[in-house]
């Protein structure tokens, strides 16, 4: 239990967990309402690491690979490669070079973002309490800004391909004339479609946010329960795995399936 | 939990891995994957097309085999036939050998039996003349008579 300074109070505590350490064009480090112009280091910071880290393991594999026996890490790699390749075939069926690569990034990436979320709460903050940076969070993907900066890149993606695929004006029909193909329904089917749009990058990044946090929140509360937190905290993290994997697998899947459905002429 | 330009950073990082992980990462990887797949393949394949040949060099080594067997058993068949031929050969001259020589016997002691007979003869006309001598010595001149006894020694 982090035992730093002050008055500790069990939402004092929970609190210092759900902070970011900030930085902002306008305040500084850890400002208060700082505006638009805020950075979470700490998310960043271990998100571009995690993300340096996938790329640095996968090119030196990819580097060093092999069309003869592959060694162990190869294939390990070469596993997961070919899972998402597995992926992205069965669900997409166009040519596209983005689709699979991105597919793997976001794969990979959001996992190792997840599994941070394994490592006990206050090991890191803890470290870096002692080197004194107030606040660290250390799972990236309990970060809304995070998980919507993905999916909105995922959105845009979306729309840049439905317009590429079908035109400005294909988009436009695809927003008005569904689902019910008929001029006087335009309103209806524009206010449906727009949400049945907007709702993906929302949910996409919602649901990854949502539970990474709860998880994380679940491993915080754990954490103040004293010597409680030993029986409880090795079944939840196990649960966890399971989370952080199908959560990673599901992020991406969805990426996958809507992009097909961009490139899809109905 | 507020949104701020975090995003922003997060979404330009995302746009840079991916496109490193398009340019770097993807292709030697799943090119390696698909080439090594595409080895096997081949490897497969010819692994099948070898095991073909194997059956059919076995089945052309069992033709061959039953070729040379038959063609040994013809061989040997001229050769009893040959031998055959020649023990025949060797027979029949054998025969002719033998029948010259038995000839050539019976000539030999037809002349033999010729030179006894003629020999005996001039004993016998000697003997005959020397009895006649004998007896005669007592009655006649020897000179006187001889043309008799030749003509007898002539018709013995």
């Amino acid at each position: 239990m982090a035992d730093h300074g002050e008055a500790l109070t069990s939402s004092s505590y929970i609190q210092h967990h759900l902070t970011n350490l900030t930085w902002s064009v306008d305040g500084g480090w850890n400002a208060h309402d700082a505006g638009f112009w805020t950075f979470h280091v700490d998310s960043l910071l271990f998100s571009v690491g995690l993300g340096v880290l996938f790329l640095w393991l996968f090119r030196s594999v990819a580097k060093k690979s092999t069309i003869g026996v592959p060694g162990k890490l190869q294939c390990f790699i070469e596993m997961v490669v070919e899972f998402v390749e597995e992926n992205v075939k069965d669900t997409f069926h166009g040519k596209n070079a983005l689709i699979a690569p991105l597919a793997l990034t976001i794969f990979v990436w959001v996992l190792l973002m997840n599994l941070m979320d394994l490592i006990p709460v206050d090991i890191i903050p803890g470290a870096a309490q002692a080197v004194g940076i107030p606040y660290l969070k250390v799972v990236p993907t309990t970060d809304l800004n995070v998980t919507f900066g993905m999916s909105l890149s995922v959105f845009a993606l979306i729309i840049f391909y439905t317009i590429k695929v079908k035109g400005v004006g294909g988009f436009v029909k695809e927003l008005t004339l569904q689902p019910f193909n008929h001029w006087a329904f335009i309103p209806v089917n524009f206010i449906l479609e727009s949400v049945t749009l907007l709702a993906k990058p929302v949910s996409l990044g919602l649901r990854l946010f949502g539970n990474l946090y709860a998880g994380e929140l679940l491993f915080v509360l754990i954490a103040l329960l004293g010597y409680w937190q030993l029986p409880l905290y090795f079944p939840w993290a196990v649960f966890h795995i399971l989370i952080v994997v199908l959560q990673a697998f599901i992020f991406m899947m969805l990426t996958i399936v809507y992009l097909s459905m961009a490139h899809e002429d109905h | 939990m507020n949104i701020n330009a975090t995003l922003l950073g997060q979404a330009i990082a995302f746009a840079v891995f991916v496109w490193f992980c398009m340019k770097y990462v993807w292709p030697p990887l799943l090119g390696a994957i698909e080439e090594r797949q595409k080895k096997i393949a081949d490897g497969l394949t010819q692994a099948e097309r070898a095991g073909k040949d194997l059956e059919l060099a076995q089945a052309k080594s069992t033709d061959k085999l039953k070729e040379a067997k038959a063609q040994a058993a013809e061989i040997v068949e001229q050769a009893n036939k040959r031998r055959a031929q020649i023990v025949e050969e060797a027979k029949a001259e054998g025969e002719t050998e033998r029948q010259k020589i038995i000839t050539q016997g019976e000539a030999e002691v037809e002349a033999e039996r010729n030179r006894a007979r003629e020999e005996l003869r001039q004993q016998v006309s000697a003997l005959a003349i020397a009895g006649a001598e004998k007896i005669i010595k007592r009655s006649i001149d020897k000179e006187a008579n001889s043309d008799i006894i030749d003509k007898l020694v002539a018709e013995l």
